[in-house]
């Protein structure tokens, strides 16, 4: 692995960092303040081809790879972590497990929407009983002969109020426990298909975070997505690359709180200097940059991984389980810098904090990344 | 349609700091950039493309390093690009870099040349109209609009107190306010592709010039010298509860006649 | 070329709508200094239409002769019709130096001219001088802010005739009127080769933005980020009313859309030089400085004790300009009626 950039790859920072700083930080407070899901930046993403950065040119996307989404996923959590989660999920647990495991139709069919953006993608795991225990799915598919019948409930889906694509896991046969379980491309016009009551959250509130409602939802033969009775397996694989998104997501806010406390820090006086001069503020700092780049190693050698098509199961999980309690930390501690300052909505840290949260439960919690990592440690 | 941009690759000065003990420029770690008006210029010529059909070629003068804005040019939407570089360039004011352009440009074909209002390393706007004279072209500066209408152009061109529409005849170099063409961004495809292109490398051999009149020799300015900015010394600095800040400002204005 | 058969300072009186722009008046004042110093003449040129009536006005601001082209083609400036005339008043009469005012029309005539006249231009002059050199010849030397204003650069042209440059409104000063001033006034009747004209000018709009130019105020009030907001600006309007002056702003406020780009000082916004400048959270870019530094007395008024706008205020407050501002406006109010 190489660890310094290509020219393109020098190109495409340039290009992200600047899109990231005029067009998706102003908009950071309103969207967190508002609640409201950011169309617009998804729109002006999806015109320069952020939406399809790894899928390539044939099915109408960039024709970059891992490596290179997974920059545009921390630049921009580094001034949005809602705007970030939005691209991860759309990337990598809807177009990803469709290009991994769609027939050549469905990729014919899907990819090129979704890739170019003018469809936004989202995926279908979890459900009230189902969370960390995901096996305990009770969402279920009936084989009705020219088409699937799916009844259930899908719980906290990321992108859900706007997206168009879903990737749903359901039982289509409830005796074999996992093995029952298949997956579906559900889109969002089917009939007894809808949304339902959106969350109110701590962090990334602009995502909007739904309920999805199957009510003999029917879904066509042709949408089950990779073998039958392999959508668990197939759900696992795509959580392991939705965790280098979600582990860029959480290496972007903490180098974001990194970049407003080091220009706090210099700019506020106190006992009659900056507080930066204080041996308190620069080792706690020094600690702290010295995670961020430790964590944005472990992102990049994952996604190098699974670029390479190397096993990356266990990488991912070290990578999500390290940004994440590092994004905490850094929030956190970004906060007490700033102060009485920091806890108001005046400074982003704030906001900031709320966001990191997140990083530490979704797409398996660290307590689940620790077990990954043991499993395949102790095997 | 064939349109020349021609574009330049400058430090971005927002970020330069000054040595304040040597009294140098400090360069270092300061990014080199596509000098905004240009990059203007470049997005009027690809919205001309998109709305007219045409072919964007984008031309610089600089050193080999000066390749990265033509890949980002290229990433925009740029069809060709050509680096005029050689050492017979180096050193050249504003008469000797519109004269070395002004003939590539002669040796080329086109139906409009933009380029941006001025650089801002330099602020000094003079390089357009240079080079328009050198072609013996119209020229229209400050522009913020342009169409075409039949065989001509209709150019709208800001000043201090007006806006004015002109009428341009022909083949004509416009200079662009970067204001007025908030530029795109590259496109992550066209990122990708940017590396993959030829990148013309032209020498002064290349070109339609008399070589006496480039770089250094054909530059009638000189540096004498440079040195940074004195700033004047500071006056008495008061912290103090606001009415006691009054008091001292409508002291000191009396003091000094201004009430 | 022999620089020996080139004499005389010339000055392009630039004028727009019939009216002489304060700009040529300054540039004469620095002519005055320019032709002084090297025994030699002003010469003010001036192009237009029913402007020849004015000439007078510029024997009096500093000119020994105007040289006037007045006829239909001159009433609106375009570049090749200007370049054709002055690149034939500069051919016939070989100046040693001509100045011109960095205008939008200063600077697009004085390159187009340069590159025809094959000579050296140096542009946004801040500082000219005739200096002496070792061999106790003259050069002249022309002195302008580089990379954004961070350094100041010194050019010479020492081979080439006519030694040109712009220069920024503002920066110069002029003189004192000096009514029934001798001088000639030379009538030029122009020529054009309409085969190169292709410019046809169609309309022009006056951009209305309601303020008047803050660069011939006598009081500024100028706000920065720290002012905030429109009503942050209305308190400095208060203290501007006053003061009988205007109030202008830094390019952050411009940016963000709360002031008129008219009201912008600084390195791309207006360079100032009122007896009063008070400048209320302004952190003080160097772009900002180098647009207001010349300023008779400037006050700044920043919460940041180390902004740098305090290097070159004579009197800075450190404090709340929302607590002072207001304050000072009552206090001088009462001032004023005692």
């Amino acid at each position: 692995m190489d660890f310094s950039n290509s020219k393109t790859e020098e190109l495409f920072l340039q290009m992200i960092r600047s899109f990231a700083e005029n067009e998706v930080k102003p908009l950071a407070a309103e969207v967190d303040e508002q609640e409201r899901f950011p169309m617009e930046t998804v729109r002006k993403m999806a015109e320069l081809g952020i939406m399809g950065i790894p899928v390539p040119k044939e099915y109408g996307g960039a024709g970059g790879n891992v490596q290179m989404y997974i920059r545009a996923v921390e630049e921009i959590s580094r001034v949005c972590a809602t705007t970030g989660v939005i691209l991860s999920a759309h990337t990598s647990l809807c177009m990803a497990p469709i290009l991994e495991n769609g027939t050549e139709e469905q990729k014919q069919k899907y990819l090129p929407k979704l890739a170019s953006g003018e469809w936004i993608g989202a995926f279908g795991l979890t459900e009230p009983n189902a969370g960390t225990d995901a096996a305990m799915q009770q969402t279920v598919a009936e084989d009705a002969g020219d088409h699937w019948v799916l009844n259930g409930t899908k719980i906290f889906i990321t992108n859900a109020a706007y997206a168009d694509v879903f990737i749903v896991m359901a039982m289509t046969d409830k005796s074999k426990g996992t093995k029952g379980i298949s997956a579906f491309i559900v889109e969002r016009g089917f009939p007894g298909f809808s949304i339902g009551k959106k969350e109110a959250k701590m962090g990334i509130r602009g995502s909007a975070t739904c309920e999805l409602v199957f009510e003999n939802c029917i879904v066509p033969k042709e949408n089950l997505l990779g073998v039958m009775g392999k959508g668990f397996n197939l759900a696992m694989k795509t959580l392991d690359g939705g965790r280098i998104g979600i582990a860029a997501q959480a290496l972007g806010i903490a180098q974001g709180a990194m970049d407003e406390t080091v220009k706090y820090t210099k700019e506020r006086k106190q006992f009659g200097a900056s507080i930066a001069s204080f041996q308190n503020t620069q080792f706690q700092l020094a600690d702290l940059e010295t995670k961020i780049q430790a964590a944005r190693f472990l992102v990049r050698s994952a996604a190098w991984k699974k670029d390479m098509k190397q096993p990356y199961t266990k990488d991912a999980a070290m990578a999500k389980l390290f940004a994440a309690e590092t994004a905490m930390e850094m929030t956190t501690k970004a906060v007490q810098f700033h102060g009485g300052y920091g806890y108001t909505r005046e400074y982003p840290v704030e906001r900031m904090m709320r966001d990191a949260k997140i990083t530490e439960i979704y797409e398996g919690t660290s307590e689940v990344q620790r077990m990954v990592i043991a499993g395949h440690l102790l095997k | 349609m064939k349109i020349i941009v021609c574009i330049k690759q400058v430090p971005d000065t927002t970020e330069i700091k000054i040595d304040p003990v040597k009294g140098t420029l400090i360069r270092e770690g300061v990014p080199s950039i596509m000098n905004p008006d240009d990059k203007g210029g470049l997005e009027l010529a690809l919205r001309m493309k998109e709305q007219y059909g045409a072919e964007v070629t984008v031309i610089t003068m600089g050193p080999p390093q000066a390749d990265l804005i033509l890949r980002e040019a290229f990433a925009m939407g740029a069809d060709r690009a050509i680096l005029l570089t050689d050492r017979k360039f180096a050193g050249a004011d504003t008469l000797a870099t519109s004269y070395a352009l002004a003939g590539a440009i002669r040796t080329m074909e086109y139906d409009l040349i933009i380029a941006g209002r001025q650089a801002i390393d330099g602020d000094t706007a003079q390089v357009g109209p240079e080079m328009a004279e050198h072609l013996g072209l119209p020229q229209v500066s400050y522009v913020t609009d342009a169409r075409k209408e039949g065989d001509k152009l209709i150019v709208r061109k800001e000043s201090e107190e007006s806006v004015q529409t002109l009428e341009v005849e022909g083949p004509c170099v416009l200079t662009v306010l970067a204001s007025a063409f908030p530029a795109r961004y590259m496109s992550v495809a066209g990122i990708m592709e940017a590396y993959g292109r030829e990148v013309e490398l032209w020498s002064a051999d290349r070109i339609d010039v008399d070589e006496g009149r480039l770089g250094l020799k054909g530059s009638p300015t000189k540096v004498f010298q440079s040195f940074p900015k004195a700033l004047k010394a500071p006056g008495e600095q008061f912290e103090g509860s606001a009415e006691e800040a009054v008091e001292l400002i409508v002291r000191k204005l009396k003091e000094k006649h201004i009430i | 070329m022999d620089s020996k058969d080139y004499k005389n300072v010339f000055v392009f009186a630039e004028q727009r709508e019939g009216k002489i722009q304060p700009v040529a008046f300054e540039l004469l004042g620095k002519a005055r200094d320019l032709a002084d110093a090297s025994g030699e003449k002003v010469v003010a040129m001036l192009l237009g239409c029913g402007i020849s009536g004015q000439a007078h006005r510029l024997v009096e601001m500093g000119a020994d002769e105007v040289i006037v082209a007045d006829c239909p083609e001159l009433e609106n400036y375009l570049t090749e019709e200007y370049t054709q005339v002055v690149y034939k008043m500069i051919v016939d009469n070989r100046p040693n130096i001509v100045l011109y005012g960095a205008t939008t029309i200063g600077r697009d005539l004085a390159p187009r001219l340069a590159a025809r006249l094959k000579t050296g231009l140096t542009a946004d002059c801040t500082k000219l001088e005739i200096a002496e050199k070792e061999d106790g010849s003259k050069e002249f030397r022309m002195t302008r802010p580089a990379f954004g204003g961070n350094l100041m650069a010194t050019i010479i042209c020492p081979n080439n005739r006519p030694q040109m440059s712009t220069v920024r409104p503002g920066v110069m000063r002029k003189l004192t009127p000096e009514p029934g001033r001798k001088g000639e006034i030379r009538t030029f009747v122009p020529e054009f080769d309409r085969a190169k004209i292709k410019v046809k000018l169609l309309e022009t709009e006056r951009k209305g933005c309601g303020c008047k130019d803050i660069s011939e105020a006598k009081v500024l009030v100028s706000g920065g980020r720290g002012v905030h907001d429109k009503a942050g600006f209305d308190k400095l309007q208060c203290l501007a009313d006053v003061l009988g002056g205007q109030v202008s702003s830094s390019r952050a406020m411009v940016d963000s859309g709360i002031m008129p780009q008219a009201c912008q000082v600084g390195q791309t916004g207006k360079t100032v030089r009122p007896d009063l400048y008070v400048a209320c959270g302004i952190s003080g870019a160097i772009q900002h400085l180098a647009g207001m530094e010349e300023s008779g007395y400037i006050v700044a008024i920043n919460k940041d004790k180390f902004a740098p706008i305090f290097s070159v205020a004579d009197l800075g407050i450190v404090g709340d300009l929302h607590k002072i501002v207001p304050l000072l406006a009552e206090r001088l109010k009462k001032e004023m009626a005692e």
